[in-house]
C-alpha cells in the first residue's frame, strides 16, 4: 500500500510530460500527487501505527544476482516518508507562482520525490542504492533551470559531490555483496551477516562519509550552502528538509546496521580519538558550532538559513553517534522537525521574502519595514525562527533534548560545545530576524509596497507550523513509530555492541 | 576433427550467407533499380532491404538449434556464439533504420553493400577458434569499416578520420599478425585450445609475453583502449555518422568479444593474476593496466571536449577500460557481464549517434553550442538523448548502471582472493564519477541553454524517432528489468566451454 | 470523583483571551483593551476562588494534576500549587491587570500587545504551577518571547538591542538550565521536582551523578557543583545577580513602561521562584559549599544597585535599579537560609523567618515597583514622553494628587514601616542576622543608599520650585484615581497585616525550612 506513494510521484511525473497537457493543470497535477502520496502514509499510519518492520512489496528482481525488488517500511521509515509528504505538498503550494516552464518544472519535482519515497521504503540495498541515485539528476536539473546566483555552478557541484558520496557507499555496496556471498543483497540479512572485523573498519567510515555527505557532515558540507541559496524555493524545501535526510537515513539504516563494529575502539588513538564514533561525533559537533558561527556573519539571509541546516544536521549526526537508544530516537526527530522547519524557513525567505523584493541582501532588507508590509510573512518567519531555536512547543526542543540527554553519558564536553552551538543560534536567527523583518534604517516612505502572501503560500505555511507543533506538543505520536522501531533485529549488531 | 560435407558447411553458415545475399541484392537494387530515384528512395528501400536481410539471419540462427564444431574449431556454434551473433545482427538492423534519413552519400547501394560485410566479419569473428579465421575476418570487418569511414567524399575529414583509422590499423594489423604467429611458433598449432594447452607453463616463456603484448596491442586498438586510442577522435568526428555509430557499437561488441575469447581460452593458464595483494606476471595484469589507462585517460580528456563526437570518442575510451575489467576477472559471471554491458553499451551509442546525426544534418554542427536549448525544440529528441547519456553516465535505472553495477560485482568476485582487485573497481567507480560531469555537459545545453533567438523548429523524421524511442525505451527495460537479457545469458555461458 | 482542573484551566484562561483577541479585537479601537481587560479580571476572580479554597494549614502540594505526556523521557504534565505558588498566581494576575490599566499608551497595533500580553501571563501561571521540568520549561521559555516582542515592537529609540540583549541573556542562561537538568534527567530518570528533591534530601542526588557521569577527572563534588552552576547561571540572569544584570536597566528603560511592569513586577519574580522552588530543595548542600561567595553576590547586588541607582537621571533606570536591589535582598534571605544550623529550634525559626521575608519581599516589591512604574506610565504620558530627573520639578503644586499617591509608593519602596515594603525587608534582616551577621550588616547600606535615592526623587520631581513648563498638567482623571486606588489600599493593608499573605505561605516555608536542614 505504501509502495503507492512512489509509484504516484513517478506516475505524476510522466503525465507531466505529456504534451498536449496545459501548463496552467500541471500545478494542480502536483498537488494532486503530493496529497495523495500524503494521504497513503496517514492512512498507513492510522491502520497499523506500530513501528515495527512490514513488507509492503517482495518480489525478485535479478534472481542471478540475489536483488529484490523488496519495499518495507518500520517506524523510522514511515515517520519519514510523513515528512516527505509534508514538504512536499508545502513545496508544491509555495510553487505555484511558477510559470517558466512549469511542466518540466513538477515533473522533475515529483520525480524527486519518488526517488526519496522509495529510498526510505528500500528493504534491498540495491533498491535502496538506485532510488538514490535516482533522485540526483532531477536536483541538477531543478536547482540548473529555475534556480537563482550561480545555479548551474551550484547545481554541477550539488550534483558531483552527491555522486561522489554515492560513489563511495558503490564501492562498500558491491565489496559487501561480495563479501557476503554474493548470494542477497536484502538489507536484514546482510546485517546479520558476521563481516570480518578489518573489512568493517574501513567499510563503515566509507560508507557513513558517503551518505555524510549528503548529511552535510563537517567539512564534506561545502555543496549544502551554495547549492540551497542556488536552488528555486520548493527546491531548497526538498533539498534541506528531505535529500539531507536521506543521507542522515542512510548512515543509520546502512553504516551503523550493517558495519555496526566499525565503531569500536581502534586500540590507538590519534589526537585523543580512538575510534571512528570518536572522530565523527567530532565532526558533528564542529560542526553544529561552524556552521552556526558562519551563519552570525552572513549579509544574504538565504545563506544564513543554508548554514542554519548543517548546524542542525550536525545534531542528528551527534544523535546518531551516541549510540543510544535515546540519542538515535531524538536523531530520528531531529530528521523531522528539521525538515519541517528548514521548509518553513526556506519557503519564508525565498518565497515569501525573495520573490517580492528580489533581495536577500539583509542590509537591503531591513531598509523595507517587512513587518508592515508582509506581516504574515513576519509572524511565519518569527515562529519558524522560535522553532528552530529550539524553544519547547515546538518539536525541535523534544528532539534535541533527546540528543543532549544521549550525548552527556558519552561525550559530555560536546554536550558543552551543542549548548554553545545553540546560544549562537539564538544569536544569528534573531540577528536575521531583526534586520530582515524589524528593522528600521530606512525611512518609511520609501518601503515598496509588496504584493500580499497569498492563499498557496498561507496554506504551506500553516501546514508546517501545525506540523512541527503538533509534534512539539504531543512528541508520542511519532516516539510511538521510532522506539519500536529501534527494537527490530535489523540492529542487533548495535545493540550487541554498544547499547545502554 | 570431424570431416563436414561442404553442404553441412552450408548449413552451418547459413545466417551468413543469407547477410551476404542480402548485401548483394542491395548493390543489385540500387544499381539496376532505383539509381534514378531521389536519394530518400534509395536509402529506404536500402535500408529495408538490410533489415530484412538481417531478420531472416536472426530468425534462421534462431530456429536452428544446432551446435557445432568444424575442422579443429575453425568454427563453432555454440549458444554463446549464436547469441552474440544475434545481438550483433540487432544492433546492425537499428542503424540500417536509422540511416534512412542521411543524405551523406550518393554510392547507397555500396553503402549497405560495405556495413553487411561488416556485420559478417563480425559473425565470422565471434564463431572461430581458429587463429587464421579469426584474422580473417577481423580484416574483412576492418577493411569494410575503414571503407565506410571514407564514405563522404564530400568532407575532408571523413577522408583523414579513414586514412588515420587505416593506418593505425593495418600497423595494429600487423603486430596482431606477428603475435598470433609467435604462438603459432611456440605450439605448432592454429586452434586455440591446443595453444593453450602447450604453452602452459610457468615461469612465462619471454616469447611468450612478446606474444602477450603484441596480441593485446592487436586487440585493443580494436576496442579502442588506451595507449592504442589515438583513432578514436579522429574517426569519431570524421567518419560519417552511421558509419561511426557501426564502428562504436556493433564493432566494438564483436571486438570484445573476440578479444576475451582469444585470451581466455587461447592463453588459459598464462593468466597471472592483478590482485594488488598477489601480483603474478601473465595477461591479466597487462590487461589490467590497460584498463586502468583506459579509465583514467577517457574520462579526464573527455571533460574538456567542445565536439559531442569527440566526447564520445573519450567516452568511448573510457567505457572500454570499464569492459576490459570483465576480461581481468575472466569468470562466468564476469562475461556475462561483459555481455551484457557491451550490448547495452552499443545500442545507446547508436541512440546518441542517432541523434547527433539529426543534430547535424538539421542544425549543421555537433559542437555542444549547437545542441543549445534543443529541449524545446525537438523535446522527444532531447528525451532520447536524456536517456542514452544517463546511462552511460551510469545512472539508474537505466541499463548502463545495472551493468556497471553487474562488472564491478562480477569483479570483486573473482579472484582466489576475495576484494584483490578492489583497487581496480574503485578506480572504475571514480572515474565513472567523474564523467557525469561531461555527460551533464551535453545535457546542460539541452535541456538548460536558451535556443539560439533566429532558431527555426526541427523536423526530427518520424521513422527515426520511432527508432530512437525503440532504443531510448529498450535501454530502460534493460535496465529496470535486466533479467530480461540475463536470463538468456546464463545457460550459454555455462555450456561454453571456459 | 474526579478533582476540577483549577490549575489548568487558569492557565488556559489567559491564553484563550490572548487568542480571542487575536481573533475578535479589532473591530472597534478599544475592544482589544477591554477583551484583555475581562479576561485579566477572570484570572484575578480564578486566582481569588483559588486562594479561598486553599489550604493554608498545610504545607502539602493541592490541587494536583497529573497526566503522561511523554513516558520515555519521563515528561509529565504535572501541575500543583502549595503557599509559595499561589502567592505568585496571585501576583501575576494582579500585575498583568495593573499592567493593562497602564497601558492607555499603546496605540497602535493594540491586538498584537495585549493578545502577547496574556500569552505572558499563560507563561507566568504555567510557571507557576508546574512541578515538572518539561512542562515547568516549557512555559518558562514560552514567557520569553512575547516579553520580546513587547519590548521591539513597541518599545522605545534603543529598543533593538535592548529586546535582543534581553532574550540573548537569558536564552544562555535557560540553555545552561537545559543542560544541567538533562544531566539530572541522565542521572536519576526523572523530571519531577518533588521526586528530585526528595532524592537530594536523602543524600542520593551525588552518588546518582556520580554513578551516571563518571569523569575521572571530577570528584562526585565537583560534578555536582557543575550542575549546580548550570542551574544557578539560569536563574541568577533572571534574577538578576550582579554580575549578570547588565541587561536589565536597558531593557526596563527601553521597554514601553506598561510592559516594564511586567518585567518587574512578575518576570522577575520568576528567577526568585526558581530559586526557591528548584534551587534550594534540589541543591542545598551545594549552595552551602559556596556560601560565602553567593553571599557576597547578593550584597554586592543590594549594595552596588543601590549606588547605581543614585548615579542614574532617568526614572525608568532609577526604578531598574532599585529593582535589582530589592530582589537582591531576597537572594541574601534565600542563600542565608541556607546555611547549616543543624537542630536548633531558633535558628529553624530564623530561616523561616528569613525565607517568609523573602517571598514576602517578592509580593510587595511586584506590587509597588509596578505601581511605581505605573506612575512613571502616567507621568510620562503628561509630560510627552520625558522622563529625566531634571526635567520636573515642584509638581505637588500642579499634580498634588499624584504627588500624595506616588509619594506613597517611593515610601512603600524606601521600606517606611506601616506600608508593605516594610515588613518583607524586616523579615529577612531578622533572618539573616543571625545566620550571617556580616553579610546583614553590610546590606544596611543598601537601605540607606535607597533612602537617599528615593528622597530626592521626591525632592527633585515634587518639591522645590516649580519648572514653569509643567504648570498647566492635568491632574489624575477619576479613572486613574480609581484604578490607582487597589493597589495603594493594598499596600497598607499589607503593611499593617502582612498575616494576609504571611498566612498562606507560612506552612509552607516551614516544609521548605525541614527539607533543607540537614
Amino acid at each position: 500500500m505504501l509502495a503507492w506513494t512512489i509509484y504516484i510521484s513517478f506516475l505524476g511525473a510522466l503525465a507531466l510530460m505529456l504534451p498536449r497537457l496545459p501548463a496552467k493543470a500541471a500545478r494542480g497535477i502536483a498537488l494532486l500527487a503530493a496529497i495523495a502520496g500524503f494521504t497513503v502514509t496517514i492512512s498507513q499510519l492510522l491502520r497499523s501505527p506500530s513501528g515495527a518492520m512490514t513488507t509492503i512489496v517482495h518480489r525478485s528482481w535479478v534472481p542471478s544476482l540475489g536483488i529484490e525488488y523488496h519495499l518495507a517500511a518500520d517506524g523510522i521509515s514511515l515517520l519519514l516518508v510523513l515528512l516527505t509528504g509534508i514538504v512536499a505538498i508545502a513545496g508544491v503550494l509555495f510553487s505555484w507562482n511558477i510559470e517558466h516552464r512549469s511542466k518540466e518544472f513538477f515533473a522533475l519535482y515529483l520525480a524527486l520525490i519518488g526517488g526519496v519515497y522509495g529510498v526510505f521504503l528500500s528493504a534491498d540495498l540495491f533498491l535502496l542504492f538506485v532510488f538514490y541515485e535516482i533522485a540526483i539528476i532531477p536536483k541538477y536539473f531543478l536547482i540548473a533551470i529555475w534556480g537563482s546566483t550561480q545555479r548551474e555552478y551550484a547545481a554541477m557541484k550539488l550534483a558531483l559531490y552527491s555522486l561522489v558520496g554515492s560513489a563511495m557507499v558503490l564501492v562498500v555496496l558491491i565489496a559487501a555483496y561480495v563479501v557476503a556471498g554474493a548470494k542477497t543483497m536484502n538489507l536484514l540479512a546482510l546485517s546479520q551477516f558476521q563481516f570480518p572485523l578489518h573489512f568493517q573498519m574501513w567499510a563503515f567510515p566509507l560508507t557513513f562519509i558517503g551518505f555524510g555527505i549528503l548529511a552535510g557532515l563537517w567539512p564534506f558540507h561545502t555543496w549544502a550552502p551554495t547549492g540551497h541559496v542556488a536552488a528555486p524555493t520548493a527546491a531548497s524545501m526538498l533539498l534541506a528538509g528531505v535529500v539531507m535526510k536521506l543521507g542522515a537515513y542512510g548512515c543509520l539504516r546502512v553504516a551503523m546496521a550493517l558495519f555496526p563494529h566499525g565503531l569500536d575502539s581502534w586500540g590507538f588513538s590519534v589526537l585523543g580519538l580512538a575510534s571512528w564514533r570518536d572522530v565523527f561525533s567530532l565532526l558533528a559537533v564542529i560542526g553544529i558550532v561552524y556552521g552556526a558561527l558562519v551563519a552570525l556573519v552572513q549579509q544574504d539571509f538565504k545563506f544564513v538559513i543554508g548554514y542554519s541546516s548543517v548546524s542542525h544536521m550536525g545534531f542528528v549526526l551527534l544523535g546518531l553517534m551516541t549510540l543510544s537508544r535515546i540519542g538515535l530516537t531524538g536523531a530520528v526527530l531531529q530528521m523531522f522537525s528539521h525538515g519541517v522547519l528548514a521548509g518553513l524557513l526556506f519557503a519564508v525567505v525565498g518565497r515569501m521574502v525573495y520573490d517580492r523584493t528580489h533581495t536577500r541582501d539583509l542590509a537591503a532588507l531591513s531598509r523595507m519595514h517587512l513587518n508592515k508590509a508582509i506581516p504574515f510573512a513576519a509572524v511565519t518567519f518569527v515562529i519558524a525562527a522560535i522553532a528552530s531555536i529550539g524553544m519547547p512547543g515546538f518539536s525541535g526542543f523534544v528532539a534535541e533534548l533527546q540528543i543532549l540527554i544521549g550525548a552527556w553519558s558519552a561525550f559530555p564536553i560536546y554536550v558543552l560545545a551543542a549548548g554553545i552551538g545553540i546560544a549562537i543560534s539564538v544569536a544569528y536567527t534573531w540577528r536575521a530576524m531583526q534586520k530582515a523583518f524589524f528593522s528600521d534604517a530606512g525611512p518609511e516612505a520609501t518601503a515598496p509596497t509588496l504584493p500580499p502572501i497569498s492563499t498557496p503560500e498561507r496554506l504551506g505555511a500553516a501546514l508546517l507550523i501545525f506540523a512541527s507543533l503538533t509534534i512539539g506538543l504531543y512528541p508520542q505520536l511519532l516516539l510511538n513509530l521510532v522506539i519500536p522501531a529501534l527494537n527490530s533485529p535489523l540492529f542487533d549488531g548495535l545493540r550487541k555492541g554498544h547499547w545502554q | 576433427m570431424t570431416a563436414v560435407s561442404y553442404t553441412a558447411l552450408f548449413h552451418l553458415l547459413l545466417p551468413e550467407v543469407i547477410v551476404i545475399v542480402t548485401a548483394l541484392l542491395v548493390l543489385a537494387a540500387d544499381l539496376l533499380i532505383s539509381r534514378t530515384a531521389q536519394s530518400r528512395t534509395r536509402f529506404t528501400t536500402g535500408s529495408v532491404l538490410s533489415a530484412i536481410g538481417c531478420i531472416g539471419a536472426i530468425t534462421l540462427i534462431l530456429s536452428d538449434p544446432q551446435q557445432a564444431n568444424v575442422f579443429n574449431g575453425t568454427l563453432v556454434i555454440s549458444s554463446e556464439t549464436k547469441l552474440v551473433q544475434i545481438a550483433i545482427l540487432i544492433l546492425t538492423v537499428f542503424i540500417v533504420v536509422l540511416s534512412i534519413e542521411s543524405s551523406f552519400t550518393s554510392h547507397v547501394g555500396e553503402y549497405f553493400a560495405v556495413t553487411l560485410f561488416a556485420t559478417t566479419g563480425m559473425m565470422l569473428l565471434v564463431s572461430s577458434e581458429n587463429v587464421l579465421l579469426i584474422f580473417l575476418s577481423l580484416e574483412l570487418l576492418s577493411l569494410s569499416l575503414y571503407v565506410l569511414a571514407a564514405f563522404n567524399k564530400r568532407s575532408s575529414h571523413s577522408a583523414e578520420a579513414a586514412l588515420k583509422y587505416f593506418l593505425f590499423g593495418g600497423m595494429s594489423a600487423a603486430f596482431l599478425l606477428f603475435g598470433l604467429s609467435l604462438l603459432y611458433g611456440l605450439s605448432n598449432s592454429t586452434n586455440l585450445v591446443q595453444i593453450a594447452r602447450a604453452i602452459k607453463s610457468p615461469p612465462l616463456d619471454p616469447l611468450l609475453a612478446v606474444a602477450i603484448v603484441m596480441i593485446v596491442l592487436g586487440f585493443g586498438f580494436k576496442v579502442a583502449a588506451v595507449p592504442f586510442h589515438f583513432w578514436a577522435p579522429d574517426v569519431y568526428e570524421g567518419a560519417p555518422a552511421n558509419s561511426a555509430s557501426l564502428i562504436a557499437s556493433s564493432a566494438k561488441v564483436a571486438g570484445f568479444v573476440i578479444f576475451y575469447q582469444v585470451m581466455i581460452v587461447g592463453f588459459a593458464g598464462a593468466e597471472g593474476s592483478g590482485d594488488w595483494r598477489s601480483y603474478a606476471p601473465g595477461w591479466v595484469p597487462v590487461v589490467a593496466v590497460v584498463a586502468a589507462l583506459s579509465m583514467f585517460l577517457g574520462n579526464l580528456v573527455a571533460i574538456r571536449q567542445t565536439s559531442v563526437r569527440r566526447l564520445l570518442a573519450y567516452s568511448a575510451i573510457a567505457q572500454a577500460g570499464y569492459i576490459l575489467l570483465g576480461l581481468v576477472s575472466h569468470t562466468e559471471q564476469s562475461f556475462g557481464a561483459l555481455l551484457y554491458y557491451a550490448v547495452t553499451y552499443a545500442l545507446t551509442v547508436i541512440g546518441a549517434f542517432g541523434v547527433i546525426s539529426i543534430v547535424e544534418e538539421q542544425l549543421g554542427g555537433e559542437k555542444l553550442s549547437d545542441f543549445a536549448g534543443l529541449s524545446r525544440r525537438a523535446p522527444v529528441l532531447s528525451f532520447c538523448m536524456l536517456i542514452f547519456m544517463l546511462s552511460l553516465a551510469g545512472i539508474p535505472p537505466l541499463a548502463g548502471f545495472f551493468g556497471k553495477f553487474f562488472l564491478f560485482a562480477s569483479t570483486l568476485s573473482a579472484g582466489q582472493h576475495m576484494l584483490g582487485l578492489l583497487w581496480l573497481v574503485v578506480l572504475a567507480i571514480a572515474m565513472s564519477t567523474v564523467s557525469l560531469y561531461y555527460y551533464l555537459q551535453v545535457l546542460k545545453r539541452i535541456y538548460i541553454a536558451e535556443p539560439p533567438s533566429e532558431a527555426k523548429p526541427i523536423q526530427v523524421p518520424l521513422i527515426s524517432q520511432l527508432t530512437l524511442c525503440a532504443i531510448a525505451l529498450s535501454i530502460l527495460v534493460l535496465g529496470c528489468a535486466p533479467d530480461l537479457f540475463l536470463k538468456w545469458l546464463h545457460q550459454p555461458i555455462r555450456i561454453a566451454h571456459f | 470523583m474526579r478533582v476540577f482542573p483549577f490549575l489548568s484551566v487558569l492557565t488556559a484562561v489567559p491564553l484563550i483571551g490572548a487568542i480571542t483577541i487575536l481573533v475578535l479585537g479589532d473591530k472597534r479601537k478599544n475592544r482589544a483593551r477591554i477583551l484583555a481587560f475581562a479576561f485579566s479580571f477572570i484570572a484575578l476572580a480564578l486566582t481569588l476562588i483559588l486562594w479561598h479554597r486553599f489550604n493554608s494549614a498545610s504545607g502539602e502540594l493541592q490541587f494536583q494534576e497529573l497526566h503522561a505526556w511523554i513516558p520515555s523521557l519521563g515528561a509529565e504534565y504535572r501541575l500543583g500549587i502549595d503557599g509559595l505558588g499561589l502567592v505568585m498566581l496571585l501576583l501575576s494576575a494582579l500585575v498583568v491587570t495593573m499592567s493593562i490599566a497602564a497601558s492607555r499608551q499603546i496605540r497602535e497595533r493594540e491586538r498584537l500587545y495585549f493578545s502577547l500580553v496574556l500569552f505572558l501571563q499563560a507563561g507566568l501561571f504555567g510557571t507557576f504551577t508546574a512541578l515538572n521540568f518539561f512542562h515547568w520549561f516549557l512555559f518558562w521559555e514560552l514567557s520569553l518571547i512575547p516579553a520580546f516582542f513587547l519590548i521591539q515592537l513597541w518599545g522605545g529609540p534603543r529598543r533593538a538591542s535592548a529586546a535582543t540583549q534581553f532574550l540573548v541573556y537569558t536564552m544562555v542562561g535557560s540553555i545552561a538550565l537545559l543542560l544541567a537538568f538533562l544531566a539530572l534527567f541522565h542521572c536519576t530518570g526523572t523530571f519531577d521536582f518533588p521526586r528530585l528533591s526528595e532524592l537530594a534530601r536523602d543524600g542520593q542526588l551525588v552518588p546518582a551523578l556520580a554513578a551516571h557521569l563518571a569523569w575521572h577527572r571530577f570528584t562526585p563534588e565537583q560534578i555536582a557543583l557543575l550542575i549546580f552552576a548550570g542551574v544557578f547561571l539560569g536563574f541568577a540572569v533572571k534574577v538578576p545577580l550582579i554580575p549578570f544584570h547588565t541587561w536589565l536597566p536597558s531593557t526596563y528603560a527601553e521597554a514601553p513602561t506598561a510592559t516594564t511592569m511586567l518585567l518587574t513586577g512578575a518576570m522577575s519574580k520568576m528567577g526568585v521562584y526558581g530559586f526557591l522552588r528548584i534551587v534550594l530543595p534540589i541543591f542545598s548542600p551545594q549552595l552551602r559549599s559556596m556560601l560565602t561567595v553567593l553571599l557576597w553576590l547578593a550584597v554586592c547586588t543590594i549594595v552596588l544597585s543601590a549606588f547605581a541607582a543614585l548615579a542614574q537621571k532617568d526614572l525608568k533606570r532609577i526604578f531598574a535599579y532599585s529593582s535589582i536591589n530589592h530582589l537582591g535582598y531576597c537572594m541574601l534571605g534565600i542563600f542565608a537560609a541556607a546555611s547549616l544550623t543543624g537542630n536548633s529550634v531558633a535558628l529553624t525559626t530564623t530561616k523561616i523567618a528569613a525565607l517568609d521575608g523573602v517571598i514576602l519581599q517578592m509580593f510587595n516589591h511586584g506590587l509597588t515597583a509596578s505601581a511605581l512604574f505605573w506612575f512613571v506610565a502616567l507621568l510620562e504620558a503628561r509630560s510627552g514622553g520625558l522622563r529625566d530627573l531634571n526635567d520636573f520639578g515642584g509638581l505637588r503644586r500642579v499634580v498634588p494628587i499624584f504627588t500624595g499617591l506616588m509619594g506613597i509608593a517611593l515610601f512603600s519602596s524606601l521600606g517606611l514601616p506601616g506600608l508593605n515594603g516594610f515588613i518583607g525587608e524586616f523579615l529577612i534582616f531578622r533572618g539573616v542576622f543571625p545566620l550571617a551577621t556580616w553579610a546583614a550588616s553590610l546590606a544596611l547600606i543598601g537601605l540607606l543608599v535607597t533612602a537617599i535615592f528615593v528622597l530626592t526623587i521626591l525632592q527633585r520631581v515634587f518639591s522645590g520650585p516649580l519648572n514653569e513648563r509643567w504648570s498647566n498638567m492635568p491632574d489624575l482623571t477619576a479613572a486613574d484615581r480609581l484604578a490607582l486606588v487597589s493597589p495603594i489600599v493594598l499596600m497598607f493593608a499589607l503593611g499593617l497585616f502582612p498575616q494576609l499573605i504571611l498566612g498562606i505561605i507560612n506552612s509552607t516555608v516551614m516544609r521548605l525550612v525541614q527539607q533543607v536542614r540537614y
